[in-house]
């Protein structure tokens, strides 16, 4: 008897899959259209004024130019696996430019990308296709910015102390602490600049004390990287010390104590990639935004009074490695 | 190494301690009456994020950091009495049904702050209130009297919280309920009633601690207690179910906290090992544990819902 | 034992009652869907297509529901001991460590070796992962959802140590790019494919042998017994001479062992074979060790029904997130509403075994006694008086 009542649901169960089976004729037919369609997953949320945002302010204003006809945004997927999950389900939607922008999901496209040969993706930031046809990578040369930055930062300086908060010791964030930690030491040899990785992308109230530690230690110079650095910005603006931000003009957040910003713009290299996919190149490349082809730009603060000699050391950096090319 | 304990480097790390320490106190203090009532409430980190950006939106909107801290124990208030019905009411199992709040806070604050908000903006923090003469002595000034007006409240709340567990009937009926309901309920005592009040003051202190740290920080951003709550409600056991152990507990784990993030500024501690220090509140807190917990009596009606007659 | 037609009839209702709260949960969900501007309608008949609509969406949701279905059995057993695991998550971490560690470090041998000790590499990282609260739990009374939850920090930390040190990728270093993935896993590692399929990987094969086995283990031996008996009645088990330390102990490793499989073939059956971590416990395990719990609780706390309940929440997780690309809606949605259906089912239950238990069987008030942990099996047993020994006869038993 018993097992007749859990049959009687079990065949309920399936009649509710064959229910959703039937209606996949009906409303599952997606047209692949005329117009070029990008998608783009991304492990932070979309307006975090930092990576992600980025990638989405570029993509759209693709889409502004007409360059792009439709954008599709999965955000939030810090789960490499969905992720995976994500970027494999846009392929086989028949999305032309599949963008998987975070380095943790590079190492699925070794299994994806050979099942999709008529999509492309592109992956970063990251220095490596694996050798696939349909793949492009790209990253961004933030140590440039931050060298620039850093030159900057010590010439600010009046106790020669420079503080940096960092998330996790890697990828691009480290790119960046590394190159504004030289940039400082550049501008001042015999400057401290104690760094502070702490451990999370997403621990706010860690990175705004971590901030405060700095400014303990003497730092009226900051610096930091990745969204958790909200954090650090407003303890900056609260003890009126200077912020160099990155990724995205910080400018908002602060406007009193914020001097400049590394922005990205992946407009440049976005163009490219998608003319060469419009051309039947699906991938092979790698793309690296740096001053030289305009993918980085130091936005300033005009708000904050930045002495002319300052501002001129780093359109003197800026210009060395535009010559550098 | 000889610099490492210096006065100033002390200060420091008492000062951060403390600030680190408020909204778990906070929140502590808030299921701690929950958890003397019977009723052990895991979705405090949802309340806590909802709470939080229930604060940061009013500020943002009206300028007013107390009004946001207003709006952060409003909407701790309806979700302690959401969880009241849920876990007092249908009986829910306890241990799971938080869960369900926090991923639904965790997934909700970060929604509507998308919706409603966008990109960050900063909002007015709490001014820092020094206390007169107090605040100008040596070291132990700048430690404990230069903060903003919301830690001393916070630390205000914990001989209030002891007087009402221990000295109003209120209390005794929070005990009563939490220790045997049955003869609770024989001597006239509601006990749904009772348990509904603990907990909803648990939620209303959970949103409060939200609305804190948002406001502090000035900013909000999805995940911002980085799972705050669930510490808050290891500090209840750590804290013996008392106040005062409590502020202990939140004081120690914020301290911990602190002290690795000054080694660092410092480059004391290897980078490599830094995964390696942040461990040490958890290890530390276990081990604490391990050692006290015998002496440690839960409420004996902790997770047990409530039916008369049986 | 005779039922009559309106007891089973009853049992078919108390056995629809999760799955109404899941619905009724997503009518929330379409309240919010509309608030958003999208079609709810719309929204979910993508997200069924997503989960169940197609050969590669049954595969997606099997693949996800597969470390829901080994958490969830661990579950089954702590809970039947009377033992809340909140510790899934750091559990799944260390048997995804442990694994990473076998696969790369031991020698190169035929997968056919390889597989089985790797994955039992797994099953000792997460059943240390268990034993570790259960034995302070037991011996030293240290509440265990307090611990597990010290442990889930824990475990978080020593990834992302081992992941940035000792397990890094070389070739990471090499490039500079110093990503916190390990290298790609031997390929005698990989988990092999059933039918073919590139994806879909023997672990959920495994999964549904494990829920079985539970079963046996469970309700067929005598170690099960006195497991159940700790968990209805700790006194009462003591004096029958039953060692409730050991049992308790043993509950808890057992959980945490099925949870480090889980996160075993989470990474064995990975598609990159490797181990990534972004400091958080959710980027390994996707939230599997908190869904875990909820699926076994939608399975009513059994491991057969658990395999059903695994694969439906397995759809909705994966079935959300292409709702999510469908209409665009920000993914904070999913997790939202992934929390409405845990409070939803968890709420409903309650009327689930009081439908079961208004015919005056006592066994499921028992059952349902069984969940609610507490330090005084006193006040339980007083609450819930059991039913004779020798008369226990669980109505899921027969299955």
């Amino acid at each position: 008897m018993n097992r007749i009542t859990k049959l009687a649901i079990l065949i309920a169960v399936f009649a509710l899959v064959a229910a959703a089976c039937g209606s996949d004729s009906d409303s599952g037919s997606d047209s692949g259209g005329d117009g070029f369609r990008v998608a783009i997953v991304a492990p932070s949320a979309s307006n975090d004024l930092a990576f992600t945002q980025s990638m989405v302010d570029a993509v759209n204003s693709l889409k502004d130019s007409g360059v792009v006809s439709e954008v599709a945004i999965t955000d939030g997927t810090f789960v490499p696996e969905d992720g995976a999950t994500a970027i494999r389900d846009y392929a086989s939607d028949g999305y032309d430019l599949v963008i998987a922008h975070g380095s943790q999901y590079g190492a699925f496209l070794p299994e994806i990308a050979p099942d999709f040969p008529d999509v492309s993706f592109a992956w970063g930031t990251a220095a490596d296709t694996y050798g696939l046809p349909n793949v492009f990578s790209y990253e961004a040369a933030s140590d440039q910015g931050g060298r620039v930055m850093g030159i900057m930062a010590a010439a600010l300086s009046q106790s020669d102390v420079v503080g940096i908060v960092g998330p996790i010791e890697v990828g691009d964030a480290k790119l960046y602490v590394d190159g504004f930690k030289a940039g400082v030491l550049v501008g001042k040899p015999g400057a401290d600049v104690p760094v502070n990785y702490i451990d999370s992308f997403s621990d706010v109230a860690l990175a705004s004390e971590a901030a405060t530690s700095l400014i303990g230690a003497g730092a009226d110079v900051l610096s930091g990287t990745a969204q958790m650095v909200v954090g650090a910005i407003t303890v900056a603006k609260a003890d009126g010390v200077l912020w160099f931000g990155t990724q995205a003009n910080q400018t908002s957040l602060a406007p009193e104590i914020v001097v400049a910003s590394q922005v990205y713009h992946w407009e440049g290299i976005l163009e490219e990639i998608v003319s060469n996919v419009k051309g039947g190149t699906l991938g092979g490349e790698l793309y690296s935004i740096t001053f030289a082809n305009g993918g980085l730009v130091i936005e300033y603060n005009d708000d904050y009074p930045l002495p002319d000699d300052v501002r001129e050391l780093g359109d003197n950096a800026v210009k060395a490695f535009e010559d550098a090319g | 190494m000889g610099e490492v304990f210096t006065a100033a480097v002390l200060v420091a790390v008492v000062a951060s301690a403390i600030r680190l320490a408020v909204p778990l106190l906070l929140a502590s203090l808030g299921e701690t009456f929950g958890q003397r009532s019977g009723v052990l409430n895991l979705g405090v980190d949802g309340i806590m994020l909802l709470g939080a950006f229930a604060g940061y939106y009013a500020v943002l909107k009206t300028g007013n950091v107390w009004l946001g801290l207003l709006a952060g124990a409003i909407v701790g208030l309806f979700l302690g009495l959401a969880s009241s019905f849920i876990a007092v009411t249908l009986k829910a199992e306890q241990g799971i049904s938080g869960i369900g709040v926090y991923l639904f806070g965790l997934g909700m604050s970060d929604l509507l702050f998308q919706k409603l908000v966008g990109t960050p903006i900063p909002i007015n923090t709490f001014p820092k209130v020094d206390i007169p003469i107090l605040s100008d002595i040596p070291y132990l000034g700048p430690m404990f009297f230069q903060h903003s007006t919301v830690v001393y409240l916070a630390f205000a709340a914990i001989p209030v919280s002891t007087f009402i567990i221990n000295r109003t009937t209120f209390g005794m009926n929070i005990r009563a309920v939490g220790e045997y309901p049955e003869a609770a309920d024989t001597l006239g005592v509601s006990v749904a009633g009772t348990r509904w009040a603990a907990e909803t003051i648990g939620g209303t202190l959970a949103g409060i601690a939200g609305g804190v740290l948002a406001i502090s920080l000035g900013i909000f951003q999805q995940n911002l207690t980085n799972g705050a709550g669930f510490i808050a409600i290891a500090l209840v056991y750590f804290g013996a179910f008392t106040p005062l152990g409590i502020m202990w507990g939140a004081l120690l784990f914020g301290a911990i906290n602190a002290l690795v993030l000054e080694l660092k500024t410092l480059e004391i501690i290897p980078r490599d090992l830094s995964n390696l220090a942040a461990m040490a509140p958890a290890i530390i807190t276990i081990l604490a544990l391990a050692v006290v917990a015998r002496r440690i009596r839960a409420p004996a009606a902790l997770t047990k819902p409530f039916t008369r007659g049986h | 034992m005779t039922l009559n037609l309106t007891d089973q009839q009853r049992r078919i209702v108390a056995y629809s009652i999760p799955v109404l709260a899941v619905f009724a949960a997503l009518l929330f969900g379409a309240i919010m869907l509309l608030l958003l501007g999208a079609n709810p309608i719309e929204g979910y008949s993508e997200m069924f297509i997503g989960a169940f609509g197609s050969g590669d969406a049954l595969i997606a949701t099997i693949l996800r529901a597969t470390p829901l279905l080994f958490v969830g059995t661990g579950i089954v057993i702590a809970f039947r001991a009377n033992v809340i695991n909140i510790g899934a998550e750091g559990q799944m971490v260390l048997g995804g460590l442990f694994t990473v560690m076998a696969a790369l470090y031991l020698p190169s041998m035929p997968s056919l070796i390889m597989i089985p000790l790797v994955l039992l590499a797994g099953v000792i990282g997460g059943g240390l992962w268990g034993f570790i609260p259960g034995w302070l739990k037991a011996y030293l009374k240290v509440n265990e959802i307090l611990s597990t939850i010290m442990l889930n920090i824990v475990a978080v930390q020593l990834m992302s140590y081992l992941l940035r040190g000792p397990l890094i990728d070389p070739q990471e270093i090499e490039r500079g790019t110093r990503i916190p993935q390990s290298a790609r896993l031997p390929e005698s590692s990989d988990l092999p494919m059933l039918f073919g399929s590139d994806r879909l990987h023997i672990g959920w094969l495994l999964a549904v042998l494990c829920a079985v086995a539970t079963y046996y283990l469970l309700w067929r031996t005598p170690f099960g017994f006195r497991l159940r008996a700790v968990g209805l009645n700790e006194h009462a088990a003591r004096y029958a001479g039953i060692p409730v330390r050991r049992t308790i102990t043993m509950a808890l490793t057992l959980s945490g062992a099925l949870a480090g499989l889980a996160g075993a073939v989470l990474v064995a059956g990975s598609e990159s074979h490797r181990m990534f971590s972004d400091g958080s416990t959710l980027g390994f395990t996707g939230g599997a060790g908190f869904n875990g719990i909820v699926a076994a609780l939608l399975g009513g706390l059994h491991p057969l029904w658990t395999i059903a309940s695994s694969l439906l929440f397995g759809g909705l997780i994966v079935g959300g997130q292409a709702l999510q690309r469908a209409v665009q809606v920000p993914s904070a949605l999913i997790v939202a509403l992934n929390g409405l259906v845990v409070v939803f089912v968890v709420a409903a239950d309650r009327y689930r075994t009081m439908l079961l238990t208004t015919d005056g069987r006592d066994q499921q008030i028992i059952d349902e006694g069984s969940m609610h942990g507490g330090e005084d099996a006193t006040a339980l047993g007083s609450v819930y008086d059991p039913a004779p020994k020798g008369t226990h006869s669980y109505d899921n038993e027969d299955l």
